[in-house]
């Protein structure tokens, strides 16, 4: 090649592989170890066959089939089809996450810290940087899918036989590399990494919803998300290996184009030209509120958009579900009964704590973002003039509470009335949005938890979000497994009372609103008395 | 002969010209001082000639290669220094110096040592915690310690102290004296002064002057101090005198290069008592050529 595009290509790889020593070995530990427990895990909850089959009717309607896919081989409900029908789309998703990160980090995010002109100045190609880490995410999702597959066939489990493992590690794999290169597509168009994660995350979720929505109402549908065809492997059950080769045929191509736009554009530059803006400042930049909330307006606009349509999308999942229980009318282990209310409200119940955890993602964000202006070293600016440490962090933590509140709204409020439109016996709309805005205590100690890290140390501030993960595993996975109680009570989402089956307990929401005012103050007052760091 | 050239180099960014038929050269051997007001286009004239950015028109070539196109092989033999540089937090000032290195394929551990001794930097240190200056270093010692044929520097000495600033000049000597050339983009005008053979001005994309120092001197005017038995009549009208001010016991003014003949022998007629003459400092020069930006640069 005339123009060595790719020269100089390994070294950099070495380079990620040298930054990325922590990062991703804790990754690959993570997903695999989750995998391989809630494995082992299944053969203790489940000793028999009919137990089973008790729990495979269970799983069978829409509302579960809208959360994690349809399930296959219902009617031989075998550990190796449970683990693919209960696991594999949520891990796909978290993996899906991960590479969007790698990816970010390594393209825009080089790129826009001014690393790359230094890397490009060497005799590296113009697409040695991109490729490397391409190759990164291809050793990553390969390591990914081989450990996966071989840990699972290596448990022993009946059923979870050799080519399903693989198959089943492999669609990891191959999902894992349709959103590096998705990721690495968007790194060409948006010329700010936030806007890389931000857009693939959204488009993360919408694959996830156009499969949810696929998978109860209209079967082709699904055939257009990423998730449809992975799933679609039927994994331990039929084995079907060619989804693997449509997913990563598919992220060949979108590489293929990342790659083509990466050569023919300008370092630093996007797709998206950017015209002039105002010449004064409007009445919103007069306070450092509102330059919290001009800095994520687009975010918050974005992040409203999406949680309206997930409420109404789950919403819709209801009606769906009613009128199959009104069909069969079963006993469910998934969702222990209570008495006066349907089956499909307790469903609702478990939709609007998901929604919840998913409405408090925008919130921390909003909080994090301090962080990232602190290490931008752009607070400074702000704290040298006229603007106390107080005000500064009080802004944040306010936008970051309307955020929160304003998003948990629109998602009660989407799911409210799509639900009150299918359902027959429904509740009110404002009967949802109760359910819904019952989980701010929840939100707050993640926010609170939030300000309170970046207050002390922002290097911890992560914390927050893998105390997110654990509530949503534990959340989401509360119904499947009888875990024991000390395990839900560390999440305060478990503390939240399930409305309209259980009762508003006034007590709960106190206390949880106590400890997140507590955290906060803390996080105030160390934030008072630390560096401010560059 | 010429190792860096541009011809009609022009950069659009949407409707605005960035760049509007930009020539310049760089001969072997020689240091090339870019100069010109915030906004001008040496950034962007730097950045297609390192294959960054794509040019709209016009050419660029280095070692009689086209930038764009043949980049890689060029930038095995030419060193950059950017104006700001940001690392990798995790990674300490040493590892990058070697990337660097071992990217470009030609680094002198034996002058890495001792440019980081003269730069006194500590590689053992996380970029993360490097000051502005000490980021700086990083990037000019390892530039300087390999065996480039061309140095790009775009402003590379913001940051540094007068100490360093000093050590920057003796390096870039030393490798013009072996025969180097160097692009040398600055605001820093004692060190163009110091350092370079030839000038090129840049305003609003257009390259405004270029030529030796001596070459663009005589383009301004020259500072002069006049004491004179009987006072001299009429000083001010005298064609190319500008800025005259009566002192104690004589005159200051500025007076055009090519006026001066005729000026000295209209004076000399008053009995001259003491002359002073000061050539024009580079300010001076660059004030001149520099005032007149419009604002929001051309279109
Ligand atoms: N990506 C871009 N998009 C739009 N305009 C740009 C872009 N990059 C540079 N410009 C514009 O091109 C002009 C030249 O910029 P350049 O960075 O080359 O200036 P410079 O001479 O290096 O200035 P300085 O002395 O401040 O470093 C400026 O008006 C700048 O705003
Ligand atoms: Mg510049």
């Amino acid at each position: 090649m005339a123009e060595k595009r790719f020269n100089n290509t390994l070294p950099l790889l070495g380079m990620i592989c040298r930054q990325e020593r922590l990062q991703l070995p804790l990754w690959l530990a993570g997903l695999a170890g989750f995998t391989l427990i809630v494995a082992i895990s299944f053969t203790n909850l489940y000793t028999n066959e009919r137990e089973l089959q008790e729990i495979a009717q269970s799983m069978i309607n829409p509302a579960v089939t809208a959360l994690v896919g349809p399930g296959y081989g219902i009617d031989n409900y075998t550990y190796g089809a449970m683990m693919a029908h209960q696991m594999l789309g949520m891990t796909a998703l978290i993996t899906g996450i991960m590479n969007i990160l790698l990816i970010t980090r390594h393209t825009r995010a080089n790129e826009e810290d001014g690393r790359l002109e230094m890397i490009r100045s060497l005799p590296t190609g113009r697409l040695s940087n991109i490729g490397a880490a391409m190759l990164t995410a291809v050793i990553i999702n390969l390591l990914l899918a081989v450990v996966i597959g071989f840990g699972l066939y290596t448990l022993q489990i009946e059923s979870m036989e050799w080519e399903g493992s693989l198959l089943y590690g492999a669609a990891l794999g191959a999902i894992g590399l349709f959103f590096a290169a998705v990721t690495g597509l968007l790194a060409q168009l948006s010329e700010s990494a936030r806007g890389v994660t931000g857009f693939s995350i959204g488009i993360l979720l919408l694959a996830y919803a156009v499969r949810a929505i696929g998978d109860v109402s209209n079967e082709t549908l699904s055939w257009l998300s990423p998730f449809g065809w992975v799933l679609g492997t039927e994994a331990y059950v039929n084995n079907y290996w060619w989804p693997i080769a449509v997913t990563l045929g598919t992220a060949v191509i979108v590489t293929v184009f990342a790659f083509y736009l990466n050569a023919i554009r300008d370092l630093e530059a996007g797709f998206v030209p950017s015209k002039p803006g105002r010449k004064h400042a409007s009445f919103l930049l007069h306070h450092p509120f509102g330059l919290a909330f001009r800095l994520q307006r687009t975010g918050i606009i974005a992040w409203g958009a999406a949680m309206l349509m997930f409420g109404a999308m789950y919403g819709s999942v209801l009606g769906e579900t009613e009128s199959f229980f009104e069909e069969i009318d079963m006993l469910q282990e998934f969702i222990q009964p209570e008495a006066g209310y349907s089956i499909t409200e307790q469903f609702l119940t478990m939709l609007m704590a998901v929604m919840a955890m998913a409405s408090t993602i925008p919130g921390v964000m909003a909080m994090m973002r301090l962080k990232a202006e602190e290490k931008k070293e752009r607070s400074e600016n702000l704290l040298s003039l006229a603007v106390s440490r107080n005000k500064l962090m009080g802004s944040y933590a306010l936008l970051a509470l309307l955020h929160g509140f304003i998003m948990l709204s629109l998602a009660g409020l989407g799911m409210g009335l799509a639900g009150n439109a299918v359902m027959e016996e429904s509740l009110s709309v404002w009967g949802f949005y109760e359910a819904a805005v019952v989980y701010l205590p929840a939100m707050w100690i993640m926010i609170g938890m939030a300000l309170f890290f970046i207050g002390l140390s922002p290097a911890f501030a992560g914390v927050t979000w893998a105390y997110l993960l654990y509530s949503f595993i534990v959340v989401y996975l509360g119904g499947l497994f009888q875990f024991p109680d000390w395990v839900t009570n560390l999440t305060p989402f478990g503390h939240i009372p399930q409305l309209p089956v259980e009762d508003f307990k006034l007590a709960a929401a106190a206390g949880l609103t106590g400890i997140a005012i507590i955290l906060a103050a803390a996080g105030f007052i160390s934030y008072n008395r630390r560096d401010i760091e560059g | 002969m010429t190792v860096l050239q541009t011809k009609q180099l022009t950069k659009k960014f949407g409707s605005f010209t960035a760049l509007d038929g930009v020539d310049i050269q760089v001969n072997q051997g020689e240091v090339y001082g870019f100069i010109g007001p915030n906004g001008a286009g040496k950034s962007t004239t730097i950045r297609i000639l390192l294959g960054m950015m794509k040019a709209t028109q016009g050419e660029a070539e280095i070692f009689g290669k086209d930038a764009w196109r043949k980049a890689v092989d060029i930038h095995r033999d030419i060193a950059y220094v950017p104006g700001d540089l940001n690392l990798w937090p995790n990674l300490t000032g040493g590892e990058v110096i070697d990337l660097f290195g071992k990217l470009r394929g030609n680094m002198n551990q034996e002058k890495r040592e001792k440019l980081l001794r003269r730069f006194d930097l500590d590689p053992e240190k996380k970029c993360r915690t490097y000051s502005k200056g000490n980021r700086q270093k990083v990037a000019l010692v390892s530039a300087f310690a390999t065996d480039a044929d061309l140095y790009i520097l775009d402003e590379p000495t913001s940051g540094l102290d007068p100490l360093m600033e000093c050590i920057f000049q003796e390096s870039v000597l030393e490798a013009k004296q072996e025969g180097k050339s160097i692009l040398l983009s600055s605001h820093i005008l004692s060190e163009v002064e110091q350092l370079c053979d030839r000038v090129g001005i840049i305003r609003d994309g257009k390259m405004i002057e270029t030529g030796t120092l001596q070459e663009l001197r005589h383009l301004t005017r020259t500072s002069i101090y006049l004491e004179t038995k009987q006072p001299v009549p009429a000083l001010a009208e005298q064609g190319g005198v500008h800025n005259l001010e009566i002192k104690e016991d004589g005159v200051s003014f500025q007076i055009d290069t090519e006026y001066m003949d005729s000026l000295f022998q209209y004076v000399s007629g008053f009995g001259i008592v003491k002359l002073e003459s000061a050539p024009p400092t580079l300010e001076d020069l660059f004030m001149r050529h520099y005032e007149g930006t419009s604002e929001g640069g051309p279109s």
